[in-house]
């Protein structure tokens, strides 16, 4: 597989921790977001060494595999011409510090990374780096673990499966794969997968009794066998 | 600077304590419980104690600065600080109040450290919408930063009062104020505030390796340059329990820290606490949990590490039993602290 270029769009707490992990897993990176390229750059050369700064049309553009940073309210400001063919991963959720204390995007028969699908028709769109908070990201690869931990997945794009293992497993996380993107709901808060940051096997455990917990009845409840 | 000058401090949130029998402390026993210890560590010595404000049920603290103005009629020399004030549920103007007036009663020994609150209980409870979570902070350190200089504020927000001509009293005597930094996350954005506001920052790290932080410091400094403002101190805030017996003090940390990190974890998405990952956070990362000497090993390494000036311990986490908490209170000011100012060299005392 020839090498890729990550573009990390969004540059807070997440983004610019995802743009360690990429450098770190020696992808070439690109970073963007709202701030103007001069201001951004002098916060990513310390805090990302090596990540180009760069704008998110240029990023769009010249990266392979795009990570949403991004709150995902912000998703509706995507140009979908501009993300066609695009590789996406999702790592937003739903949180109401940024995106509102009423969750008017995404519900238990529509998941958020499925709302990103629909707004991105032309792109594959996989759910990705978001059950883990941002500091266990980087804390769980930084240390090392004996075991790397799970990092679950959904995506409705059989090709780019491979492409999303490879971005997983080289920034230090051992990729499960969750099946169709509407099985994302599974990762999101609420979930008690979302926040796991746990070995496979474990995950897999929690994962095989999910619908006899509250939230899988929830889901079963709305989604009747749909999900299953 | 050749003599470069450290502060140690102690936090709490007033974590409800145990009884040495097991019997769990109430909310108004474990208060006077905070009392006693800063009273203690005013007599070790101890340059400060800093109480977080919360409102839920692990937590006995919702108001510090009564906590603080108990302590400032009670002790001698030990600053009194928060560790945080979320003002962004806040009124700017009625924190101020409460300050000034415990600066008076304190003769100045009160500190304030703001934050965003990473806890966001205070929000509905004071009827702030959590949506404006970056907004309501920007525009009260604004207002905050006005109100410091004493002058008759005039003023108008989108989220606070619309102040003419309005003065707010106590007043601070002339030349004096009340000593602010910021507390910090993970966020590159906070930290650019604080060096804009010329605070200095306190960056809680409470997981994971804490040379991971190191590029924030850095980019403190960086900014500090950048905008043609000073470049202050760095303070760090961690976990800890310091026991003569290094199992004994493992043993309590799994035990209490392990439980209030899952609690709070369950309300915030995270993950409940491994061994593995446990005892890394001993070994390794964050958690300052051992003997005297390997806490005062670690604290000092890091920080060295980070260039910190200030380093403050968190007592007391998910509780513990009351002898638990003293010897970690003595153990830090008799032991840790003259042995981390060794091993930094050069440490004098103000």
């Amino acid at each position: 597989m020839p090498d890729i270029t990550i573009g990390i769009l969004g540059a807070g707490k997440l983004g610019s921790t995802l743009a360690r992990l990429s450098m770190h897993a020696g992808f070439a990176t690109l970073i963007a977001s709202r701030r103007p390229v001069s201001q951004l750059k002098w916060v990513i050369d310390t805090l990302a060494p090596g990540a180009v700064t760069t704008t998110a049309s240029e990023l769009i553009a010249g990266a392979d595999v795009i990570i949403l940073a991004i709150p995902l309210s912000h998703y509706r400001d995507l140009d979908p011409d501009a993300f066609a063919g695009k590789t996406v991963l999702d790592a937003t959720n739903y949180w109401v510090e940024v995106d509102g204390t009423v969750n008017e995007i995404s519900t238990l028969t529509h998941s958020s990374s499925e709302v990103i699908q629909d707004w991105l028709p032309a792109s594959k769109v996989a759910k990705a780096f978001n059950h883990m908070g941002y500091h266990d990201l980087e804390i769980e690869v930084d240390r090392k673990p004996t075991v790397p931990r799970a990092m679950a997945y959904a995506t409705d794009h059989d090709e780019i499966r491979p492409v999303v293992e490879q971005v997983v497993s080289r920034f230090g996380f051992a990729p499960l794969d969750l099946g169709p993107l509407r099985f994302g709901l599974l990762l999101e808060p609420g979930s008690p997968l979302f926040g796991e940051a746990i070995p496979t096997d474990e995950f897999r455990d929690k994962l095989a009794a999910i619908y006899t917990s509250p939230f899988g009845q929830k889901v079963i409840a709305a989604r009747g066998g749909q999900i299953q | 600077m050749t003599n470069t000058t450290y502060q140690f401090g102690l936090n709490t949130f007033g974590d409800l304590a145990f009884n040495d029998d097991g019997t769990p402390m109430t909310g108004a026993e474990s208060l006077r419980q905070v009392v006693a210890e800063g009273q203690l560590a005013d007599r070790l010595g101890i340059d400060l104690i800093a109480l977080g404000e919360h409102h839920r049920s692990e937590f006995a603290i919702s108001s510090p600065e009564i906590v603080l103005a108990a302590l400032a009629a009670t002790t001698r020399n030990i600053k009194l600080g928060t560790a945080v004030t979320v003002l962004s549920s806040d009124d700017p103007v009625r924190v101020f109040e409460r300050f000034s007036t415990l600066h008076a009663l304190a003769n100045g020994r009160e500190e304030i450290m703001l934050g965003r609150g990473s806890f966001t209980e205070s929000f509905p409870l004071y009827g702030y919408d959590l949506e404006n979570y970056n907004e309501l902070f920007e525009e009260k350190i604004e207002m905050w930063e006005k109100l410091l200089t004493g002058e008759p504020m005039n003023w108008e927000g989108k989220f606070t009062q619309k102040l003419t001509d309005t003065t707010v009293y106590p007043k601070l005597p002339a030349g004096e104020t009340i000593a602010t930094s910021l507390a910090v996350g993970g966020s590159p954005e906070s930290i650019i505030r604080a060096a804009y506001y010329e605070l200095p920052v306190v960056i809680a790290i409470i997981g994971g390796e804490p040379t991971r932080f190191r590029p924030y410091v850095d980019l403190y400094h960086k900014a500090a340059k950048q905008m043609n403002k000073p470049d202050l101190p760095l303070g760090m805030h961690a976990h800890g329990i310091i026991l003569d017996d290094e199992e004994e003090a493992k043993e309590v940390g799994w035990k209490y820290i392990k439980a209030e990190m899952d609690r709070i974890g369950i309300d915030r998405g995270w993950a409940p606490m491994t061994r593995d990952r446990f005892e890394f956070e001993i070994d390794k990362g964050s958690y300052y949990v051992g003997t005297p000497e390997q806490v005062a090993q670690k604290i000092a390494k890091n920080m060295q590490a980070l260039d910190m000036q200030r380093f403050d311990l968190v007592y007391g986490t998910g509780g513990q039993l009351l002898h638990q908490r003293t010897a970690t209170i003595r153990n830090y000011a008799q032991k840790v602290i003259p042995r981390v100012k060794e091993l930094l060299g050069g440490g004098a005392d103000a």
